[in-house]
This record gives C-alpha cells, structure tokens and sequence, in this order.
C-alpha cells in the first residue's frame, strides 16, 4: 500500500517536474527576440559559457586523441595495420569521444555554473526583482544562457575533435613514426562526411539543447537556500551526465546500426 | 469591514485569504493603501509581512480575495497587463537584490533601458539625479560587491524610484542596518513620500522607526488585522496584542512559548518521579 | 572601461565562434575528404564479377595504388545472377582501353577490398571505354573458403 503511494507520489513529482521544466523553456523561448537588447545579452552568455570552456576542451581533446593513439598503435601494430591509425582515431573521435566527452566536460563545467548562477539569482531575490520591474525573468536571464549554451557545445565538440585529430598527430605521426601521409589520406578515405561528421554534429546538438535545458531549469526551479543551489547544481550534472551517455546510445543505434 | 475603491487610495485589499499549503497566512483580512501617504504593516517575525506585498505585486496568487491597485484586481489580470501594472510599482528587497554582474550605475539605469528608448545622455542624466537623491552619486563606478549593507540598500532604492513609480514597497528596510544608515533609510523613505508625492508600503517589525515616518499603521498577527491607526492612535490601542507587541513584552497574548506539550509532563515522560515533579512546582 | 570589457567579450566571443567554424570546416575537408569532392565530375564503368566477396559501395578504385574513382553501385544481373558492379572513374582518367581489366583485391592481409583497374595496352584496332560499356576482362574476389578448398583439393590429386 505505501509503496504503492510512493510510486504515485514520486510519479506525480516527475510528471509535474516535466510539466514545468517544458513551460520554463518554451515560455524562455517562444517570443519574438528583440536584437538590440538580446544580442548583447547572448554574446556576453556566449563568453562565460562558451569561451570559459575552450581551455578545459581543448586540454582534453588533446590528451584524448594522444592516448587514442598511444593505445590504438600498439594494437594496430600487432596486425601490420598501423596504417589505420587515422582513420581508427578520427572515427572514434568524430561519432563518439568528441560529442559525448565535451558533452560531459560541458555538463561540469558550463551546466553546473549556469544553475549555480541562476539560483544565487533566484536566493538573491534578483529573478523576483526583474519580475517587479516588470522585465520577464525566463527572458531576460534563462533565453540567453539557454541559446549560448545550444550555440556553444556543437562548437566545443567540433573544435575537441579537430584537436584529438591533431594530438593523435603528434603521437602516431611525430613520436611513433606512422606515415604522415598515410595517416591523412587513409583517414579521408574512411571518413564520410554525411556519416560521421553530420552525425557527430547531430548528437552534439541533441547533447547541448538537453544539457542547456536540465541546468537553467534546475537553477530556476531550484529552492532558494544554500543547501537548495548545491542540491540543483550536483542534480545538474548527475542528471544531464547520465541523460547524455543514455541519448548517445539510442542516437549511435538509431544512425549507425543499418 | 469591506473597504469601498476609494480615489483617496491607491490600493485596497478586500476579504483576502491566503494559504501556502495546508497553513493560513491570512484569514480574510481587509485594508486600504492612502495615495501619496507612507503606511506601514507590522507585526512579529513570519506571519507573511513580504507575503502581502509579493501579493500585492502579483507574485503569487490569493486563495480568494481582491487585491485592487489603481482600481484593478491583481490576481486576475492577464500576465501582460501584470507587467503594464507592475511598470507603476516597484519593491526594495530586503536584501537590495542588486544585479551582481553590474555596476552601480548599471543596476539604476536598468529599469530604464528596459522599458524607454531614451538616449544613453538623457539616461545618465536620470541615474545621476537618483543617485544623488540617496547621496550615493560617487558611487556610480563601485561593484554591487563593494557596497556595504547600507550602501546597497540605498542604490537599491535609487533603482527601485528610476522610473518614477507611484508605488513602492518596502520589505523589511531598516533590517539589520547599522543606526546611522537607518536613520538615512528613515529620511530618504519620508523625503521620497513628501517630495515626490510616492506611495510608500512599509512592511517592518521596527517599531521606533516605523512610528517615526508612518502615516497610518496596520498591525497584523495570528492572521488577522490587530489592530491600525495612526502612530499616535497606536499608542493609546488598549489591545493587550497590540500593547505587548509595541512595548516589546515578551510575554503577553502571544505567547513566549511555541506550543507544545505541557513542560512538566515532558520532563517527567517516562520517568515518573514525583519529586521532579515537586521541584519544577516549587520554581514556580 | 565598460566599453573595453564589451569589446574583449565580443573579441574572445568572436574568437570562440571562428575557431569553432573553423574546425567544422577542417573536420570536413581535411578527415572526410570524400563526401565533397566526390561529387566532382566522373563517368560510370560496369564491370560483372563471379564473386565481390567484401566489396562495398564507396570502396576505392585504384590503378598501381592510386585512386581514380569509386564504387557507386552493386547489383546483381537479372538474367545470369551474377553481381554487376558500377564503377565511378573520375572524367580526368577517361581513355581506358578495352583491353582493361579489373580484379577485386584487399589491402593488406586484413585490409579492406577495392577495386584494381590493370589499363590494357593501347592500340589501333582497339578503342577506348566509353561511359556506361562493360569490362569483359575481370577477376573475381579471392574468398579464403574456396582457396583453402582448392588447396585441399590439389594436395589430395597430389598424392595419387
């Protein structure tokens, strides 16, 4: 009986969470952008989460594609194939690594602090007082940080790739002495453009809007206390992490299984 | 006591009742706001003092009741016509609620960019007027982080009167303010209602301050209006309630105590002597 | 002051976004250099095999190692059953005699199939491969089954 009064009630908090998660961002979105006002608004989002990530991005992607291929030569070379160093690298980087891990590098870095941010606002009393200016909170606070975050992480994911290709590069070419040529050339006879370029693309894409999304409902629908902001911010991530690897799986068996 | 739309007032609350959850804040309670007066609401910590003015703010709804401003019922407005009204009003929070990312001169000249087209000169001009008004124009340039407590909570008001409101809500001013900068507060909120013709809603538990600059007073308690006049009416109110609460008195018809179980019986639970029982008897 | 800041935030902004398009492009033409300029101008070629064995669209065409085009199509013939591959050569290599032939081959022990062009000599009386012709002279996928097979086969004759 109270488990079953359990199931109702936790079943009722998820669909009403849902319900006003849903509202926050299409009442965030559907209005007409006034671009004198918003766009100041979005590149000054557009930095602090998305310039304020390409450090952290660039360092792993570097790391990344260097242990990619530490780790795939000596593989590779015990078959002779050390040829398919390129390609091995880039297609793991291009349809997985790059979006999945600057996905989670940006749930940590950038969906953290746009929650934070915008429960120190809610605690502040400074959502309220836009409200009694009558400026609309969602629109003037959460469009913005929504649209930079959707902005950003398909850039950072792109630019992750690019810098795993070149720190791949620097162990298989410059350190291990795999062909240079060989490297490049193979990788672009493997690497299809519509197959695992867009597809990377596509799934960065669905990552930023989920991530974007969980962080600035959490922090506005977050209880305004110290313990409220820390509670919303670990949900943050926990949730948006594990949303990311879930939504990885079906987009990888919806693209590539044939 | 149903109050009538009067021209005289600019707000007036009828037969409000509001509940958050399964608790009652208010129990049917009625009041009028005078145009261009400073009324105060007092009363003891957590009865929902900044409760009445988020509802009066549009905030949050009412269970039933009207909340009329200007002859218009808040709670059934559409939410556009919420922002026009609100566009008349403005609240000082009792934190100042500063944008924290902008600097003084920003976080005044906000509201007015948001809601005119005015050129950045003629914007200068007003923010520099206000800041003036609350001594704070060699400020302009500091951080909401570099301010003190006091500090803050005057930009607060400059910012809260940049775009010249008919109404403005005071939540808890004079809150753990140092004596000095309370008696700037107390000026400024006076000179405000005096010189601009403002109406002003104090809400505060202060009750030295608040005789000093208010109009006409309301003292709310257990939900219900306990008592309201002048400041002078307020002192001669018989109302035990409303003696204890303007003395001060620790004890009186509400009670030192939070409910609870009788004191002795809690002491003894389980125990059972009954010289315990005589020891707490001969205290008394 | 506060001018300066906006201008370092739509800076590094600026900054952020061009690096970003930057490596969308080089992604695009540097590691998947297929997908476009594939597109580019080339004529089709068929050729029928017995067996393609691991041979799939998009697999390379080579001639002595270098890449003149692609496969486009596989199919199999309605009346003989037998596959019949299309070949999208690239238009700068479009004088290939008749006397062509194709084999399908792998690269490397585990490498992956493509297709060899051997150009046939040229000559007078032969002429040259116009687009949608067939070339007769192939040579079908080694399948590692059937060679074990003939091996077997040739070791057991050996032995009478």
């Amino acid at each position: 009986m109270q488990q079953l009064q359990l199931l109702g009630k936790n079943t009722l908090a998820l669909v009403s969470g849902l319900g006003r998660a849903v509202i926050v961002l299409l009442s965030a979105l559907l209005h007409t952008p006034n671009p004198r006002k918003g766009l100041p608004l979005l590149f000054a989002q557009l930095y602090s989460v998305g310039v304020m990530s390409l450090v952290i991005i660039v360092v792993s992607g570097g790391f990344i594609g260097m242990v990619l291929a530490l780790q795939g030569y000596t593989i590779l070379v015990g078959y002779g194939a050390e040829a398919s160093l390129g390609p091995m690298v880039a297609l793991s980087l291009l349809r997985e690594l790059g979006p999945v891990v600057s996905a989670l590098l940006f749930a940590g870095r950038a969906g953290s602090a746009l929650t934070a941010e915008i429960g120190l606002m809610k605690a502040t009393e400074q959502l309220s007082s836009l409200e009694m200016m009558a400026v609309d909170p969602l629109r003037r606070v959460i469009a913005p940080r929504f649209w930079a975050g959707f902005i950003s992480l398909p850039l950072l994911a792109a630019i992750f790739s690019m810098v795993g290709i070149f720190g791949a590069h620097l162990v298989g070419v410059d350190w291990l002495g795999v062909d240079g040529g060989t490297f490049w050339s193979v990788m672009q006879d493997q690497v299809d453009f519509n197959k695992d370029i867009l597809n990377g693309i596509i799934k960065s894409v669905v990552f930023a809007f989920v991530i974007t999304w969980i962080a600035v409902y959490k922090g506005y629908d977050c209880e305004p206390t110290s313990e409220g902001i820390s509670r919303a911010t670990t949900a943050t991530v926990v949730q948006s992490s594990l949303l990311v690897l879930a939504l990885d799986f079906i987009l990888t068996a919806l693209m590539f299984a044939s | 006591m149903t109050t009538q739309v009067n021209s005289d007032n600019l707000v007036a609350i009828n037969n409000l009742t509001f509940k958050r959850g399964e608790r009652v804040i208010y129990d049917d309670i009625s009041l009028v706001i005078p145009k261009g007066k400073v009324t105060a609401i007092m009363g003891p910590s957590g009865i929902g003092k900044t409760t009445l003015l988020r509802l009066i703010g549009g905030q949050i709804r009412p269970e039933s009741g009207q909340i009329l401003f200007a002859g218009k019922d808040i709670p059934k407005l559409s939410r556009k016509e919420l922002y026009e009204t609100r566009k008349r009003m403005s609240m000082l929070f009792q934190s100042g609620a500063l944008f924290t990312d902008m600097s003084v001169y920003d976080n005044i000249a906000f509201p007015i960019r948001e809601h005119s087209n005015l050129p950045e000169a003629i914007i200068e001009k007003i923010v520099l007027m206000k800041l003036e008004a609350v001594g704070l124009r060699g400020a302009r340039d500091l951080q909401p982080n570099e301010l003190s407590g006091g500090m803050a909570r005057r930009v607060a008001l400059a910012r809260s009167i940049a775009l010249d409101p008919e109404l403005i809500l005071y939540d808890e001013p004079f809150a753990g303010q140092d004596p000095i900068s309370m008696g700037v507060i107390v000026r400024l909120i006076r000179s405000l209602s005096d010189a601009l013709g403002l109406t002003s809603v104090v809400v505060s538990h202060d009750v030295p301050e608040v005789m000093s600059i208010a109009d006409y007073i309301y003292i709310i308690a257990e939900q219900k209006i306990i008592g309201q006049g002048t400041p002078e009416q307020i002192r001669q109110d018989d109302s035990a309630l409303v003696k204890q609460f303007v003395q001060g008195q620790a004890d009186g018809p509400v009670p030192f105590h939070f409910p609870a179980p009788s004191y002795q019986q809690e002491l003894v639970k389980g125990v059972a002597i009954d010289a315990l029982a005589n020891v707490t008897q001969g205290n008394k | 002051m506060k001018d300066m800041m906006s201008k370092k935030v739509e800076l590094m902004v600026g900054f952020f976004v061009a690096l970003g398009i930057a490596a969308l492009l080089m992604l695009s033409l540097k590691v998947a250099n297929s997908g476009i300029s594939g597109n580019g101008d080339s004529y089709n070629l068929l050729a029928k095999f017995d067996n393609i064995g691991g041979l799939k669209v998009r697999s390379p065409i080579k001639v002595g190692g270098v890449v003149v085009g692609r496969v486009s199509d596989i199919s199999l013939d309605n009346e003989d059953y037998t596959p019949v591959v299309t070949l999208k050569i690239y238009k700068e290599y479009s004088s290939f005699s008749e006397a062509t032939s194709v084999a399908i081959l792998t690269s490397g022990l585990l490498g992956e199939q493509y297709v060899g062009l051997q150009p046939g000599f040229m000559d007078d009386s032969l002429e040259t491969l116009q687009p949608g012709d067939y070339i007769e002279d192939t040579k079908p996928a080694l399948v590692l089954e059937e060679l074990i097979g003939q091996f077997l086969f040739s070791q057991g004759s050996g032995d009478e």
